[in-house]
């Protein structure tokens, strides 16, 4: 994939300085991308999509925003009912933070499904990571921000997780705060933060899709391409595809935005902060269920030395933590779920059990879904540590096909 | 297994939207009255809003807030700018100094001026200690309680009617449950006991566009006032929504035939 | 990348018009719909309805004695609200004809004689001008004298002398009945 010789001399100028239109050719109609992909390659995109949206909704909301304690409320009321549009543009910024956590959720179990983070694409998977992160810290900061019941409370739960830590627990959490308690400084600083970090995430989406570039896209098959003949050109192919796919996700974004805004939120954080009430449940969004309920699983001190509070802070951690390992911890040699029917098996139930743990994580801390989040959480575990690495080892798997074209022509052969 | 482990999670996380909180108390299923502004094409009923907002002027203001609704927005029930600025007059706002420039008056109070259109609207109160002193218990301001409780319009419509002489035996046989004489039993409120007493009769206001005065219409028009109070833009949303929907519908189509055609004679 | 060539073409040449269209179609309604997405942004940062609901102002005029001024504030920037005594009138249509930086009647500057209404901001560079209250110096001609620069305005409002280029604005305002003014 050389680059192409330009003949307009005002491109070629300008390219042979900055070669920014060899780098758009490379990455679209010069960039060999399977032909076999389907539509779960869609997600990548689509997280770019929303990222924008994000960015520029949130952008404009800075503009009418105030964060401070005694205004925060009030000037989110007043975008929903005095600013043109105030309403859709809070709207499509609450619901599209919900989306971004839905598509990057497919767009990694896509991963964990067709073996996206084996080799040589480990770099790639573990920035994918560090961008999931971001993400969870840029939205729970962003919840704080309209200063409701479950800002305060939420904020005051999480930030107090920080405690556990010995020795300097304390210290970090009043360095966190700002104070004594989540209060105007918490929240002043919450929202700068909230306002830089979508800027580090598209560096790292930057970083993310050079790695990618390099490596170039895994596929259903899991087997790379070898020929000419296994790939097709990303543009006009996949452009169009995306496009495609773009159109359906907007009606789905769209139809929460225009007729269930407030469906994916809680009624409490339309109550105004008070620090002398708690609310009866405090219950996280939704994306944050599954680690909150890990979270609350340690109700016991580990090995007598870690505080049961300490405990479920390593877990909630690690349970994220953990999927950078999975490279190494899954050594089988055929990376798609498609030609490990054991695998397979597993892969469903790993998704099934984090979805029943974020089913717990919105339950009240009581039994039974105390005992039931303490399996969930042993299992979720036991997934990565014990049941990934035998498969690798022990897993009889299916014959792979020769290549990604043999493949394709065998499938358009049949039907 | 695979579309089995789909479809159960499926109907799991669109359930869990809709479901009560698992293991708590017991409160029977809220009352599902038809709202003219339900559903996809749903659009609020100005005469009911009207109505409504007569009962929240004539009986709730006396207690509670609407602060985040300013009387210009009267305008969308249908209210004429000289009917809105007779309403908003009704009512003293606390102004920061006069027009020479004095802060306080000879008693040491703050000068008042009738409010205009441009100001929202008045509480009952000062603040909340006057509330509570008034009360025995702080009447909560009312601008976003459609969205502040599960269930919306029909919790508030609920609560209204759930008032009840007898508790069934459903509540009180769950464990922990004590009556309390100094508050008013209601089945929908958490936690069973309100400050507030029963409101809602029949014939509480005087309609004037021959809807019946029953306590059941009464309610409801006061919980759809409550809901623009809490979602003015409905109306504007829902409309938008379905122009921005089709356009959405067609532009996907378009955009899936041209992938179509452009993938054509590919093998994939 | 043999694929590109043989697959991008359509052969045939109703094929290939036929995609063209629908590209060109899809382009175009692609393109109104992020147009018309955009808007809502765009217009997100015009005055909203808070702003615009104080866009009027209506001031009660009855209290005001003749040769009293009073300020109010009208879209953030206050106005000069003057009950002018028998006197400032006439010395204003006096002035008509005198040398003026900014040419303009004093029957053009107001509706009602006695009411003169003015944007109490000096047009050289903003600050307010002093001559509102009474003992606030009025300047050479009667009217306002702003102490930034050293503007002097008559009591028509119009600039007489310093740096000021303009007569101070008179905004837009109505007459709603005998005790009210409705400005904006």
């Amino acid at each position: 994939m050389s680059s192409p010789e330009w003949k307009n001399p005002v491109i070629k100028w300008v390219d042979s300085r900055l070669p920014v239109f060899s780098m758009m050719h490379h990455s679209t109609a010069g960039y060999p991308t399977p032909r076999n992909l389907n539509y779960w390659w869609n997600f990548g995109s689509l997280a770019l999509t929303v990222l924008i949206v994000m960015v520029v909704s949130g952008i404009i909301l800075a503009m009418q925003y105030t964060p401070n304690t005694a205004m925060a409320f009030d000037s989110v009321e007043r975008i929903m009912r005095d600013v043109n549009y105030g309403w859709l543009i809070r709207y499509v910024h609450m619901n599209g933070a919900s989306m971004f956590f839905i598509v990057v959720y497919i767009h990694i179990f896509r991963g964990f499904y067709y073996g996206s983070y084996k080799g040589p694409r480990e770099i790639l998977w573990i920035i994918g990571v560090i961008i999931m992160l971001l993400m969870m810290g840029t939205a729970f900061m962003g919840y704080v921000l309209p200063w409701g019941q479950m800002s305060l409370w939420g904020a005051t739960v999480i930030t107090n997780l920080f405690s556990a830590f010995p020795i300097v627990g304390e210290y970090i959490v009043t360095l966190l705060w700002g104070g004594f308690s989540v209060d105007n400084p918490t929240l002043n600083r919450f929202f700068a933060l909230h306002y830089l970090l979508p800027f580090v995430l598209f560096g790292l989406v930057g970083l993310h899709l050079w790695a990618l570039h390099e490596v170039k896209s895994n596929n259903p098959l899991g087997i790379e391409m070898k020929q000419p003949e296994d790939s097709i050109p990303f543009h006009p192919y996949f452009t169009i595809k995306d496009l495609f796919g773009m159109g359906v996700f907007f009606m789905f974004f769209l139809a929460f935005v225009f007729w269930a805004p407030n469906y994916m939120g809680h009624p409490d954080n339309y109550i105004e902060a008070n620090p002398l009430v708690t609310p009866a449940h405090i219950v996280p969004e939704w994306y944050f269920l599954p680690y909150y309920a890990i979270l609350r699983a340690v109700t016991f001190d580990i090995f007598w030395i870690i505080p049961a509070k300490l405990g479920g802070v390593i877990a909630m951690f690690a349970s994220i933590l953990v999927w950078m390992a999975l490279p190494w911890l899954d050594r089988s040699k055929v990376k798609s779920g498609k030609f490990r029917p054991v695998y397979k098996w597993f892969f469903w139930v790993f998704f099934a059990n984090f979805v029943f743990l974020g089913y717990l994580g919105g339950m009240p801390a009581e039994e039974p879904y105390v005992t039931m989040s303490q399996m969930a959480t042993a299992y979720y575990f036991i997934h990565f540590f014990v049941i990934m690495p035998l498969l690798g080892k022990l897993e009889k798997t299916v014959d792979l096909p020769e290549s990604i074209a043999a493949s394709v022509l065998k499938k358009s052969g049949d039907a | 297994m695979r579309k089995l482990i789909i479809a159960a999670v499926a109907a799991f996380t669109f359930g869990m939207g809709t479901a009560h909180a698992a293991g708590g108390e017991y409160h029977p299923e809220l009352k599902n009255p038809t709202w003219s502004f339900e559903g996809v094409f749903g659009q609020y009923d100005k005469k009911q809003l009207r109505r409504g907002f007569q009962i929240y002027n004539e009986v709730c203001s006396s207690c509670h807030g609407l602060r985040l609704v300013a009387y210009r927005n009267l305008m969308d029930l249908g209210f004429s700018e000289d009917e809105v600025k007779e309403i908003a007059g009704e009512k003293e706002v606390r102004v920061a100094h006069n027009d020479i420039g004095e802060e306080l008056n000879d008693d040491g109070e703050f000068f008042t001026r009738p409010a205009k259109p441009s100001d929202r609207f008045v509480s009952p109160y000062p603040n909340n200690a006057a509330a509570i002193d008034a009360n025995g218990a702080l009447p909560p301001d009312l601008s976003l309680m459609a969205k502040a409780r599960m269930g919306g319009p029909e919790y508030i419509y609920s609560f209204l009617m759930g008032y009840a002489e007898e508790i069934p035996a459903e509540v009180s046989s769950q464990k922990g449950f004590t009556e309390n004489e100094d508050k008013n039993f209601n089945l929908y409120f958490p936690g069973y006991y309100n400050s507030m007493p029963p409101q809602i009769t029949e014939e509480l206001v005087e309609y004037e566009d021959g809807a019946p005065m029953t306590a059941e219409q009464h309610a409801q028009d006061i919980a759809a006032f409550l809901n623009w109070a809490a979602e003015p833009e409905l109306d504007e949303r829902k409309s938008m929504g379905l122009k921005v929907m089709l356009f959405l519908l067609v532009l996907t189509a378009m955009l899936y035939a041209l992938k179509r055609k452009i993938w054509a004679n590919v093998k994939h | 990348m043999a694929d590109t060539a043989t697959n991008v073409e359509n052969k045939t040449e109703g094929g290939e018009s036929r995609r063209d269209f629908l590209l060109l179609a899809t382009s175009a309604v692609g393109v109104a719909g992020t147009a018309t997405a955009i808007w809502p942004f765009v217009d997100s940062m015009n005055p909203s309805a808070d702003v615009l609901a104080l866009s009027t102002t209506e001031v009660d005029i009855s209290q005001i004695e003749e040769g009293q001024s009073v300020t109010v504030v009208w879209r953030g920037k206050p106005v000069f609200v003057r009950h002018r005594t028998a006197e400032e009138i006439e010395q204003a249509a006096k002035d008509d004809s005198a040398a003026l930086i900014d040419t303009q009647k004093d029957a053009d500057r107001v509706q009602k004689a006695e009411w003169l209404i003015l944007l109490g901001v000096c047009t050289h560079l903003g600050c307010v001008p002093l001559g509102q209250k009474p003992g606030d110096p009025k300047g050479e001609f009667g009217g306002w004298f702003c102490p930034c620069h050293g503007s002097h305005y008559d009591t028509s409002g119009r600039i007489r002398k310093g740096p000021a280029p303009l007569n101070l604005e008179v905004p837009p305002y109505a007459f709603l009945d005998d005790e009210t003014v409705k400005i904006g």
